[in-house]
């Protein structure tokens, strides 16, 4: 095993002075065909014989106690097995990283929808109309008790983050800012619902199912189920996206455990759209408040961003809305904080790029109104406030490419940032206007292990627990092992998904890539290790590449160095002292194009332009691929994504894919995306950062900007939809 | 999903037959109905196949077309004479659902297709259009796609559907076949307002089965859709305006007009046809046409803006067909 903790930067840019020539380049996922022709096995997809169909029933109440579960009311249905409900039950996803199982005991209902039983047959269609039928009692709490709207509940104050004082400085100041916005919850919405067989074999549990942090989900069952790790595998291979739905252990795997242990054979749940939307985690709706104090020449002098969100009662996770707010500018008089209010919707956990998603979203609208006051480009606005050293801590900045990528997505977007008056571009019945936002995303890594073998033959495989939910993985491993091996890619199988598998932190944060890279790099450091040993050479000296492997004059293929064995080791990366000694994140620039429809409101990005500095890039391809996903999601959140809620009950009232409005084809236009090059030491040993989440972290305050640039109206509430905009046309068109 | 029977039906009279035995429902296309039988918001104990049956004919029909049950929504859109003549009606069509449920879509179905009312499809909440008496959870609860014109205490769902739009400014007619034999009925009137009833959404009694709309003489004119919605494809209409409307000189010869995602029906007011015809258009003109549309409007929170909207999309829709400059 070579390990590596990452306590200083690693400015050794190993992966530059390899020969083969595959890294970065953009290659097509091995996994594609197989995806695209149906052939690639998602959970609930594996035929494992015997098994029977488990479908939840859910609490129809907001808050209370199951009181009864009259089994007897479907026990006679045709093909009905059973009715389980155990008090193991998770009554919600685990928050992600949790490790440990969520809150168990379905008798407490603690929201509207919560699953409560689970009823088994032959067949989906039976067990799906058994649980509608299930007739079950409850102790259901007066409504009139329970807090289901955040502006109407006593929060949990944060003690924020201070310092100076912001209040002086806004009153000081030449130019300030003090706006409020909120934005919706959002959904997941990842195309494959939460699904899992279960199985036991001789006291020993495997499920298959959709999930993005193995190592983290095995704890979470086996805590859940009072099992030992040992006794349990997860299997994940394809992840039909997960969007941060899938970080934590969610309901259906510990159900089909259960019941699978019950009914004595093997049990499938998959859960429909609607439990999905209903009982997985929602992002948090938000209120946040900024406050910008500037001098006359736009330099920042005091920075507040204040949110309140919501969670039930003991949850942990609040949207972390201010996370990059406390490293991106600069500004001497500081307040950050946020607050949780306690309500009973389903529960609030990580739904893509949790925090700077909705945070720079109103950060970025509002730059842009200080950008107008004090008359300057709002490109420029931004470049005079990046930080030189960091606002509160007595850190550097890792490697950081904010102004870069300002100005090479200003050149490639065709940016005019003088004059932005708006109001000043028309087509037929719609107003036409630009807007622009930096990007930012913390970077994380976690610890990672990674085994790798090369094979007689001259090929590799690599293995590891991590996921692939649709981001390109099994390209990106596979490309590292080549490029440190010398070999072609295609050449280097890669297994993933599998807790038999050495473990990593999974997918998720956007720290998949570098954590779960850098243990692959690691392990294949030390099989060149061994190969420059067995060529009675120095690994430094070492060139492998094509299959062959040459030290000075000494020249073999890897088949003839292996000797007709396979040679194996294990890499093992773990965060160190650099997570503390500097801030990193990835960062970007968006830059929009809207067109709004003057009689209705209607909006529709024309063109988005995102330029990124993300560290390396393992492969173009796939981490373009990245960036167009979640600037498609920027698109959703600025537009048209919002959880709707019964003010009554808290119940989800969008709970499909055809009230909850994720973008399509049509509201997404070509996309441009500028890949700028960095490597960041200090990020990880392989010098790359995280990727998807980060060009969803601000695009969505571009599209704002441009939707005022264009007819006049500035949005204090996401999504922008006709309703929102509307009464501001009304009123410019008066004016 | 409940168990159910399947009946094929492989004649027209056979069909009402079938059709009319208890706790059955026709099943054409399938892309609403399936959906709620998933959901069990629809639990026929038998289902009776329309889909053999030989109705999915577009022919000529006097000086107009007869568009058959089944003909697809996507056959209906790509029909020469459809595009030529009504282009309404293709222009209605192609801004609904998407292309694959297009092509499974039926004439029928689609004008019987239920409300996306999310109480209805919630089994666990009330709801008196799928449980009469119930109650209306929306009422109270979240309004944001529901209606604001011939509401009732009951029920203020809307009719979600476009074509049906295109189809009531056109003035189609619906031609009925049951077991007592067959009628037309006024495609204007084949919707009802929720009243107290609004588990009865159009005029079909049991065992009766749509077999055809029929679309008088053409109109000419300009012909619009315009349908306003969050995102631009795959929603249903926050509001939508059909507009049929020819110009004679500088005065509007013929006016027909009717509005999507208002109400329980695909709504059509006699009056503001009669206001614009025969008038020179003008601003004023259309402020007119919008007070008459809404003068009863009622908004209910969340859905109140459909209200301003309808007004503002009624107005371009003018604007557009008449060329008059706002
Ligand atoms: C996600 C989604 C989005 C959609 N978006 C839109 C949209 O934007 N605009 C729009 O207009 N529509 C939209 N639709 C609805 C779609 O148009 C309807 O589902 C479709 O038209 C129904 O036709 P069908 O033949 O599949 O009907 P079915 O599902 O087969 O039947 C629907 C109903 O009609 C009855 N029925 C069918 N045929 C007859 C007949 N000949 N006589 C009497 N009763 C009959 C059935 O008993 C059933 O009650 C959408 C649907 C979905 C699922
Ligand atoms: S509006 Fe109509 S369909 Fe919706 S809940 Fe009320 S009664 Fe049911």
């Amino acid at each position: 095993m070579k390990s590596l903790t990452m306590d200083k930067p690693d400015e050794r840019n190993r992966l530059d002075a390899m020969k083969q020539g595959v890294i970065g380049k953009p290659l097509d996922r091995p996994d594609g065909p197989i995806k695209v022709s149906g052939v690639a096995p998602y959970a609930a997809e594996y035929d494992i014989a015997n098994a029977a169909y488990g479908v939840f029933v859910t609490a129809p109440i907001a808050r209370g106690k199951v009181a009864k579960i009259h089994e007897d009311s479907v026990t006679g249905m045709d093909g009905v097995i059973a009715v389980v409900a155990d008090e193991r039950f998770t009554t919600r996803a685990a928050q992600g990283t949790a490790g440990e199982a969520p809150e168990q005991g379905p008798g407490e209902v603690d929201y509207w929808g919560q699953p409560i039983a689970l009823v088994v047959a032959e067949s989906y269609e039976a067990a799906r109309d058994a649980a509608q039928r299930l007739k079950v009692d409850f102790h259901a709490d007066d409504l009139a008790d329970i807090p289901f709207d955040p502006d109407a509940v006593e929060p949990e104050k944060d003690e924020g983050q201070r310092q100076g004082d912001l209040a002086h400085a806004m009153a000081e100041a030449v130019h300030s800012v003090d706006r409020t916005y909120t934005t919706h919850g959002h959904a997941s919405a990842a195309m494959e619902p939460h699904a899992s067989i279960a199985e036991w074999q001789d006291g020993k549990l495997t499920v298959h199912a959709s999930l993005q942090m193995l190592n983290f989900n095995i704890a979470e069952l086996a805590d859940a189920l009072d099992l030992e790790e040992d006794d349990v595998r997860l299997v994940s291979r394809f992840v039909g996206g997960g969007f941060g739905s899938k970080l934590g252990v969610s309901q259906d795997v510990v159900a089909a455990a259960i019941a699978a242990k019950q009914v004595g054979r093997p049990v499938k749940v998959a859960m429909t759209r609607q439990h999905v939307f209903q009982a997985i985690m929602r992002r948090s709706e938000s209120t946040q408040r900024l406050r910008l104090a500037a001098d006359a020449e736009g330099r920042l002098t005091g920075f507040g961003h204040e949110a309140l969100v919501s969670n039930l009662p003991g949850e942990d996770f609040a949207e972390p809305v201010t996370q990059s707010s406390k490293f991106l500018y600069g500004g001497e008089n500081r307040l950050l904080r946020i607050d949780v209010a306690r309500i009973h919707r389903m529960c609030a956990g990580s739904v893509r790029a949790p925090g700077e998603a909705v945070g720079m979203t109103a950060l970025e609208a509002a730059m842009d109104e200080l950008a107008e006051q004090v008359g300057i480009d709002p490109v420029e606005l931004r470049l005079r406030n990046i930080p030189d050293k960091h606002p509160t801590k007595d850190i550097p900045y890792s490697s950081r490419k904010l102004a870069e990528c300002l100005k090479e997505g200003a050149a490639a977007f065709g940016w005019q940032g003088e004059d932005r008056k708006p109001r000043q571009r028309r087509e037929g019945e719609w107003w036409i206007g630009t807007g622009v936002a930096s990007g930012s995303r913390v970077h994380n890594v976690e610890e990672a292990k990674a085994r790798v073998t090369l094979r007689p033959g001259g090929t590799a495989l690599v293995e590891t627990d991590m996921t692939d939910i649709g981001t390109g993985t099994y390209a990106i491993l596979g490309q590292i092992a080549g490029e440190m091996l010398g070999l072609d890619p295609k050449d280097v199988e890669v297994g993933l998904g599998d807790t038999d598998f050495p473990r990593g932190p999974g997918s998720g944060g956007s720290w998949g890539a570098p954590s779960s890279g850098s243990a692959v790099f690691l392990a294949c450091e030390a099989l060149r290790e061994e190969i420059a040993s067995l060529l009675k050479g120095e690994e430094g000296n070492l060139t492998m590449k094509d299959g062959t492997a040459v030290v000075g004059n000494t020249s073999r293929t890897i088949d003839e160095l292996l000797g007709g064995k396979e040679l194996q080791r294990t890499g093992h990366f773990q965060p160190g002292k650099t997570e503390k000694e500097f801030a990193a994140a990835s960062y970007g620039a968006f830059f929009a194009e809207v067109a709004v429809n003057d009689w209705t409101g209607e909006t529709r990005v024309r063109r988005l332009t995102g330029a990124f500095g993300i560290g390396r890039v393992l492969n173009e391809k796939t981490a373009r691929s990245q960036c167009l996903g979640g600037m498609t999601w920027a698109i959703g959140a600025a537009l048209t994504e919002q959880l709707l809620f019964d003010p009554r009950d808290g119940h989800l009232v969008n709970c499909d894919l055809a009230e909850y409005h994720v973008p399509v084809h049509r509201d997404v236009p070509e996309c441009e995306v500028l890949l700028v090059e960095e490597r960041d030491p200090a990020a990880s040993p392989i010098q790359a950062k995280g990727v998807g989440e980060l060009s969803m972290c601000g695009a969505a305050g571009a599209i704002a900007n441009a939707v005022y640039n264009a007819c006049g109206v500035r949005a204090y509430s996401f999504p922008m939809t006709p309703a929102v905009l509307l009464e501001g046309l009304v009123e410019q068109a008066k004016a | 999903m409940r168990p159910f029977d399947y009946k094929r039906a492989e004649r027209l009279e056979h069909a009402g037959q079938l059709a009319a035995a208890e706790d059955t429902l026709a099943i054409a296309g399938g892309t609403n109905l399936i959906d709620l039988m998933k959901l069990q918001v629809e639990t026929p104990a038998t289902l009776v196949d329309l889909n053999h049956l030989p109705l999915a004919g577009i022919e000529e029909h006097e000086d107009g077309l007869r568009i058959g049950a089944l003909a697809t929504n996507t056959a209906t859109a790509v029909h020469p004479r459809v595009r030529a003549d009504y282009p309404l009606l293709a222009r209605a069509i192609l801004a609904g659902a998407t292309q694959q449920l297009r092509n499974k879509a039926t004439t029928g179905g689609n004008l019987c297709q239920r409300t996306r009312c999310w109480y209805f499809t919630n089994t666990d909440q009330p709801c008196n259009k799928r449980e009469p008496g119930s109650g209306c959870g929306a009422l109270m609860g979240r309004a944001d796609l529901h209606a604001v014109l011939g509401t009732s205490e009951a029920c203020i769902a809307t009719y979600p559907g476009d074509m049906a739009v295109a189809m009531a400014a056109l003035d189609a007619t619906v031609e009925i076949a049951g077991e007592k034999g067959s009628r037309s009925v006024p495609l204007r009137e084949f919707h009802l307002l929720p009243g107290d009833t609004p588990h009865i959404e159009n005029v079909l009694e049991p065992g009766e089965i749509i077999t055809a709309v029929t679309l008088p003489t053409p109109v000419g004119g300009k012909q619009i859709y315009r349908k306003v919605r969050e995102r631009s494809s795959y929603a249903f209409a926050l509001v939508s305006v059909a507009a049929a409307l020819r110009m004679e000189g500088e005065s509007i010869a013929h006016a027909a007009l009717a509005f999507g995602g208002l109400a329980h029906k695909p709504w059509h007011d006699p009056r503001i046809d009669d206001l614009l015809t025969g008038e020179k258009p003008s601003m004023a003109l259309f402020d007119k046409a919008a007070d008459l549309l809404l003068e009863d409007a009622q908004g209910y929170g969340e859905n109140d803006a459909k209200i301003p909207l309808a007004r503002r999309a009624l107005t371009a829709t003018l604007i557009d067909a008449t060329g008059v400059s706002a």
